[in-house]
């Protein structure tokens, strides 16, 4: 177990300098430096990293490793430990079907069936044109509306196969 | 909103009972200089139905009609009823409009005038209003949730500076003891046993955490709190840290839930500008912070020693207990986890002193829950009610029972760790005790009804896809077992099981429910049992028959070995 405390300062004379002089690296540097470079602060870097960027690469993580000396098996450990953290982008549209329970009983899976049939795309896929990203989540809390979705970062509850379809082809088109 | 002089003094900062009393006066006072107020829901729900836009075009109406002063349009908390979003509220009056349309605001604004829209009112009259009673989720609705006045308005803070202030940390103690209070997690753990176990144990350093994983799939409570009440979150983990000596807290809450990370933010920032977070608390030496720390899609998250791991930056492995967070927790030094729920119950506690608390519920289960009803019933939506409440109270008289004429066939509460409960039993009482002994468990508060249309062998499945899926891997009973099981679980589901696999599927229950490490593996087994105790015929049909009673593996009446397209 880890014995230090989380605020440690580390000093800030060798900070790495980021990988390219793209702007949002500066964000990620913000973050570390908001918890002052503690290794603790590695799963919220790596949010930083995939906001900014939409996903992790193998130089996005060697620098942040490097950056909260830790070592790089472990940022790629905890980078594919949770299920929220992707090694490639998406495409230009993302949907993610719920497949929590209550969405699983009001037919989540008539859903996925669509999107297959659709866009010929299944969990963790993008298709060939990357207009579309499928994911699959376990319940984001919207259970009062089931079957959910989240399109784009919209929560779009209630839906049908027909709904499912329509919204697909528009992500497909545009 | 303008701050009352003397506290400018002190710049913003809120140090004693009557500089509580004073914004709660003000805002009184500003309350009455209004005729209407409109509540329009921001809760996740109403917000995937453009509540949002309802709050726009309700403001804009409003302001060209020059109403501004006498009308205030704010946003609100979730009305439990989130089946029916976007719903907004007029106050005085309280009258409940569902599905509300960015067009229907001029409708809504001369309703002032002329009487309620009826086409678009709710009857809050249904037992789903009456039938509920709201602790954990009182004033529903008619708080901003991004406000501290409105917050102290209605007694938030007293709790805090009446402890801080008037009580020693052993007599905070003693009345959430004395409250009966247990955790809202899971597992049920008195409340008053685990603080005074975090008091006793000698360390410069304690932490407080907030458990706000809330990953059981078809739960929504913590994040309809949190999202709503975040002050009293903040305010619960704060009497936490005085009562136990600890100086910083963390909320760990998931990032799946947006919104409700907005929230918490934006409150603790509040908090601590008005000197309720912060050092030296109500002039006092005790100082208190909070800082948010997001999990990241993993279940296992949720059980305490893989949330300690993650807050410290690590993949969320579990660890063997002893010992307890309570003795050896976050970077070795004692800590308090407790859930959401659990903080919120708090405030009103120390406010209202714990005896008032026992009153509520059973004997061994004290206080209200809230539940998150989903699934194939009517209203589906967050409830509240009294430990001790029958489900059939719940499903039938509150969630209006399984609509479109299908039958009731099960409830399913406590997650992937939970059991199916079923119609024979729905005159049981919820408590810890009572759902343990029909082979379920209270869970957070997740409560999916099922009719004809599901089928129990499926469901099992379902569950130990998600275990097995979510297993870190760190045991092997967890890791190998579930995906034995849920292997066993498809070959019945598509008719290739024999009666061996079945014999060798309860097996298989009893080891991995045994020999796990921790919580998951412990709990994968329970969806199994609890439909192989209930609903043993399904299986059968499966294994000899090859159909699917539900016509779910397969259309009704169709061999399974030959799946049918779901389309
Ligand atoms: C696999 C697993 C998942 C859990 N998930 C949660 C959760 O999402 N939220 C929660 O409060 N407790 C969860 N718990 C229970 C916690 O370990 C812990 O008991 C609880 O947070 C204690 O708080 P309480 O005493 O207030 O209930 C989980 C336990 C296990 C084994
Ligand atoms: S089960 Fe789908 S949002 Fe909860």
């Amino acid at each position: 177990m880890n014995s230090a405390a989380p605020s440690l300062p580390s000093s800030s004379q060798n900070v790495v300098a980021a990988p390219s002089d793209d702007k949002r690296w500066r964000i990620v540097g913000a973050t570390m430096r908001r918890y002052g470079f503690a290794p603790s602060a590695l799963i919220e870097t790596l949010h930083t990293v995939q906001n900014s960027f939409g996903y992790l690469d193998t130089q996005s993580l060697r620098f942040v490793a490097r950056s909260l000396k830790v070592p790089l098996s472990k940022a790629y450990g905890v980078a594919t430990f949770y299920g929220i953290f992707r090694l490639k982008p998406h495409g230009e549209h993302t949907c993610v079907i719920c497949t929590g329970t209550a969405c699983h009983i009001k037919g989540a899976a008539k859903l996925l069936a669509t999107i297959d049939r659709c866009a010929n795309i299944r969990d963790a896929e993008t298709t060939k044109d990357n207009k579309l990203s499928l994911v699959t989540a376990r319940c984001f809390g919207a259970c009062g509306i089931a079957p959910a979705a989240i399109v784009d970062g919209q929560v779009i509850g209630n839906l049908s196969p027909e709904t499912m379809e329509e919204l697909v082809r528009r992500c497909l088109k545009s | 909103m303008q701050t009352p002089q003397h506290l400018d003094a002190k710049n913003g900062r809120i140090v004693n009972l009557d500089d509580l009393k004073t914004i709660a006066e003000q805002e009184a006072l500003l309350k009455s200089q209004l005729k209407h107020r409109i509540f329009v829901c921001m809760g996740t729900a109403c917000q995937s139905c453009q509540s949002a836009d309802v709050l726009d075009s309700l403001t804009r109406e409003v302001s060209t009609r020059g109403g501004q002063a006498e009308c205030l349009v704010t946003p609100g908390g979730c009305q439990g009823n989130c089946a029916e979003a976007p719903l907004v509220v007029v106050e005085p009056g309280g009258q409940l409009y569902r599905g509300v349309a960015p067009g229907d605001a001029a409708s809504v604004i001369d309703s002032l005038k002329t009487g309620p829209v009826k086409r678009l009112l709710c009857d809050t009259t249904a037992p789903f209003f009456t039938e509920q009673t709201r602790l954990v989720t009182e004033y529903r609705g008619l708080v901003n949730p991004e406000r501290i006045e409105d917050y102290i308005a209605v007694g938030g803070y007293i709790g805090l500076l009446t402890a801080v202030t008037e009580l020693t940390p052993d007599e905070v103690i003693q009345q959430v003891t004395r409250s009966g209070l247990r955790g809202r997690g899971g597992a049920g753990y008195p409340t008053g046993l685990k603080w005074s176990t975090v008091a006793k144990a000698v360390s410069e350093q304690k932490y407080v955490i907030c458990n706000a994983d809330e990953g059981d799939p078809g739960a929504f409570m913590n994040r309809s709190v949190l999202e709503d009440y975040p002050f009293r979150v903040l305010e619960g983990m704060a009497i936490a840290g005085y009562a136990l000596g600890a100086t910083q807290g963390y909320v760990y809450v998931r990032a799946e839930y947006p919104l409700a990370v907005k929230r918490i933010e934006k409150a603790i920032a509040g908090a601590q500008r008005h000197g309720l977070l912060g050092n030296n608390i109500a002039n006092t030496q005790f100082s208190f912070h909070v800082e948010v720390r997001l999990g990241a899609g993993a279940f296992v998250c949720g059980e305490e020693t893989a949330l300690i791991s993650s807050i410290e930056g690590g993949r969320g492995l579990p660890c063997p207990r002893p010992p307890y967070p309570a003795e050896s927790g976050l970077w070795g030094h004692p800590t308090l986890i407790n859930n959401v729920e659990t903080y919120t119950n708090i405030a009103p506690i120390i406010r209202n002193g714990g005896d008032w608390f026992a009153k509520i519920g059973t004997e061994k289960s004290k206080g209200t829950k809230t539940f998150a009803l989903s699934g194939r019933v009517k209203n589906t939506g967050l409830v509240e009610v009294p430990l001790g409440t029958t489900l059939r109270k719940i499903i039938f008289d509150i969630g209006g029972g399984v609509p479109e004429g299908h039958k009731f066939k099960a409830v399913q509460t406590g997650g992937p760790a939970g059991g199916c409960i079923p119609a024979e039993h729905l005159d049981a009482p919820i408590d810890y005790e009572s759902l343990q002994s029909l082979g379920s468990f209270m869970g957070s508060g997740g409560m999916i009804v099922m009719d004809d249309t599901s089928c129990m062998v499926d469901v099992a499945k379902f569950f130990m896809d998600f275990c097995a899926t979510e297993s870190c891997g760190k045991c092997i009973p967890c890791r190998v077992g579930t995906v034995h099981m849920r292997d066993i679980l498809n070959k019945i589901t598509t008719g290739e099981a024999s009666l061996e696999d079945l014999a060798q599927l309860e097996e298989l229950c009893d080891m991995v429910k045994y020999t796990s490490l921790c919580g998951l593996g412990q709990g994968a087994p329970n969806p199994v049992l609890s439909t192989l105790r209930y609903f043993k015929d399904e299986y059968m049909a499966h294994i000899i028959d090859h159909l699917c009673p539900a016509g779910v593996c397969a259309g009704k009446g169709q061999d399974i070995r030959r799946p049918a397209c779901v389309l």
